[in-house]
């Protein structure tokens, strides 16, 4: 189930150069697993609603992490404590969490904030998982590092692209050693999406499983307005999924090879 | 009887609010926020003969008050529509609608005769398809063409067909007439309108088709003209209108303009409830005013 609430802002702080919103929203902390997305209203600024992949549960606490880039994003983070927001969540289905071996999180700017709740979640179930981390930016101002962040994992390996902070380079440089010395079974990644096919390639070279939560553009965020799809691989044959239903998380296998879904004639008509 | 119950077409509807096709699916995802009981019922997202994937993203792009979007018509098939879509509102006592498209008049007739039986309250006509046999042009377009669909369809269905128009058009009255005299029972007004947007960054257009559908707030006023418009020369034809209605205010004014039922679209994907706060609406504005029902202010606007 999801729910829509007025949830107020409870805690607004900054990591790097990214906004942290913590919100008042017990019904869909109650629900909310890792790999999941709210939507949150925008109305003084625009019509739609945006997504944001959940950073952390706490209680009945849901905080979601951003980059003020355009005017919706900015306007909420101006929004000061106390604000109420128009949630919508938890939507989406989140990463596959089943699995007994060890694990590799992999994220990329804001996008590590998704797999910081893979961590609490897996502490807090007790599992035995040995989870390592890879953080990687373009510079070490885009690193999304919470100051908790190297005691969550087994390991942190940090990267930027510019040698700013950790290794010069980029996620996927580390990536396979990793695998390699972990022994891990599978591999969690948010980030952009073109570092996430770029995962999705490593590692299938490396033979381990890797489980991607992507981000489109998405007038609905329930599943309605079909604007959000990605050719997926299915049983049926390469199909265009919905992003915020059948996703956000896929799998990497099931990504096809640069191909999209059958397409249909480009026509741009109003016809739906 | 309750004031917000209307017939269109000789159609009994609990109430006057419906969902415009493609913004509510077939019901089923929205359910998850609430009961759909508010709904005179739903109108379901477009089906053709054949199940089509779509075209790429990028889809959809928010523009000033409103949206663009190119889906391409992805759906499953009539024939899966039917199977898994229909029960599912069916257990639910929920009255629904379906959207028929297609890229000829057979793929039309194909879907309307494959919905036979299929306990509909009626099937809406979607126009804004490409007509592959008239240079891709939309059926909406053509008062010929679009009177050529609608009257086989009328033949082939078993309920009422209503019939939506594109307000991308010179003369709507001309369409709206010919289809009125093809048989069309009632008319759905409006689609989205054509329309575009470029990032300036990338030098793209923002969706992969170049140009969409532009629906939301930023079109209410020209969907409000065209109801009213084909309202003031075709009076007793019962219209659905729609386009950007967000409030109960905003669905009295289709009616003011001659909207018998009015259908909400883009509203949806902001608020999941917002269909039951627009009934909630209409009913607090009759109450207000003392007005018994609907009917008593259709097509009421005044004239300077």
């Amino acid at each position: 189930m999801s729910a829509i609430v007025d949830a107020p802002v409870t805690g607004r702080s900054r990591i790097g150069v990214y906004w942290v919103l913590t919100l008042e929203a017990p019904e869909i902390a109650a629900r909310a697993e890792p790999g999941q997305f709210v939507t949150i209203g925008t109305e003084p600024v625009g019509l739609l609603r945006r997504p944001f992949s959940i950073y952390r549960v706490e209680g009945e606490r849901v905080s979601i992490a951003f980059d003020a880039v355009g005017p919706a994003t900015r306007w909420l983070a101006s929004c000061p404590v106390g604000a109420e927001l128009s949630v919508v969540g938890p939507l989406g289905r989140g990463f596959d969490l089943s699995g007994q071996g060890d694990a590799i999180v992999v994220g990329g700017g804001y996008g590590t904030a998704a797999l910081v709740f893979i961590a609490e979640r897996l502490r807090a179930t007790g599992s035995p998982r040995a989870v390592h981390a890879i953080a990687g930016a373009r510079t070490a101002d885009r690193l999304f590092l919470d100051h908790e962040l190297g005691m969550r994992f087994a390991s942190l390996t940090v990267t930027t692209d510019d040698g700013s902070a950790g290794r010069a380079g980029v996620v996927t440089d580390v990536l396979p050693g990793l695998v390699a010395s972990s022994g891990a079974e599978i591999v969690y990644a948010c980030g952009p999406n073109r570092m996430l096919d770029a995962v999705a390639r490593t590692c299938a070279t490396e033979g381990v499983r890797a489980n991607l939560a992507f981000e489109e553009f998405m007038a609905c965020g329930i599943g309605v307005c079909w604007t959000c799809v990605r050719a997926v691989k299915t049983p049926e044959g390469i199909r265009n999924l919905r992003v915020c239903t059948e996703g956000p998380v896929f799998d990497g296998a099931a990504l096809p090879d640069g191909a999209a879904a059958a397409p249909e004639a480009a026509v741009g008509g109003a016809a739906g | 009887m309750s004031a917000l119950e209307v017939s269109l077409a000789g159609i009994g509807l609990r109430s006057p609010v419906l969902t415009a096709s493609g913004c509510f699916g077939s019901g089923r995802e929205v359910a998850r926020f609430g009961s759909l009981d508010h709904l005179g019922a739903v109108v379901c997202k477009t089906v053709t003969p054949n199940p089509r994937q779509g075209i790429d993203p990028p889809r959809g792009a928010e523009t000033a008050s409103g949206m663009l979007n190119a889906i391409g018509l992805q759906n499953p098939g009539v024939d899966a529509f039917r199977a898994k879509d229909l029960p599912w509102l069916a257990e639910r006592g929920t009255p629904a609608i379906a959207s028929v498209g297609g890229h000829s008049v057979e793929d039309y007739v194909t879907c309307v005769e494959r919905l036979r039986g299929a306990g509909l309250v009626a099937i809406e006509l979607n126009l804004s398809c490409p007509n592959l046999e008239d240079r891709g042009f939309m059926f909406a377009l053509d008062p010929a063409r679009a009177a050529e669909v609608t009257s086989v369809a009328v033949a082939a269905a078993d309920v009422p067909i209503l019939v939506k128009l594109s307000p991308d058009v010179t003369d709507l009255v001309a369409v709206a007439s010919a289809v009125a005299e093809a048989g069309a029972p009632a008319l759905s007004l409006v689609n989205t309108t054509l329309g575009m947007a470029i990032d300036v960054d990338t030098r793209m257009p923002k969706l992969s088709t170049t140009t969409g559908g532009l629906s939301g707030p930023a079109i209410k006023p020209i969907a409000l003209r065209c109801v009213w418009q084909v309202h003031q020369a075709l009076p007793h034809v019962p219209i659905v209108g729609m386009g950007g209605i967000r409030t109960g205010e905003d669905a009295i004014e289709f009616v003011l303009a001659g909207a018998t039922a009015i259908a909400v679209g883009t509203a949806n994907f902001v608020d999941p409830r917002v269909t039951a706060h627009v009934a909630e609406g209409i009913a607090r504005y009759l109450d207000a005013h003392g007005i018994e029902s609907l009917d008593a202010i259709r097509g009421a606007t005044k004239q300077w």
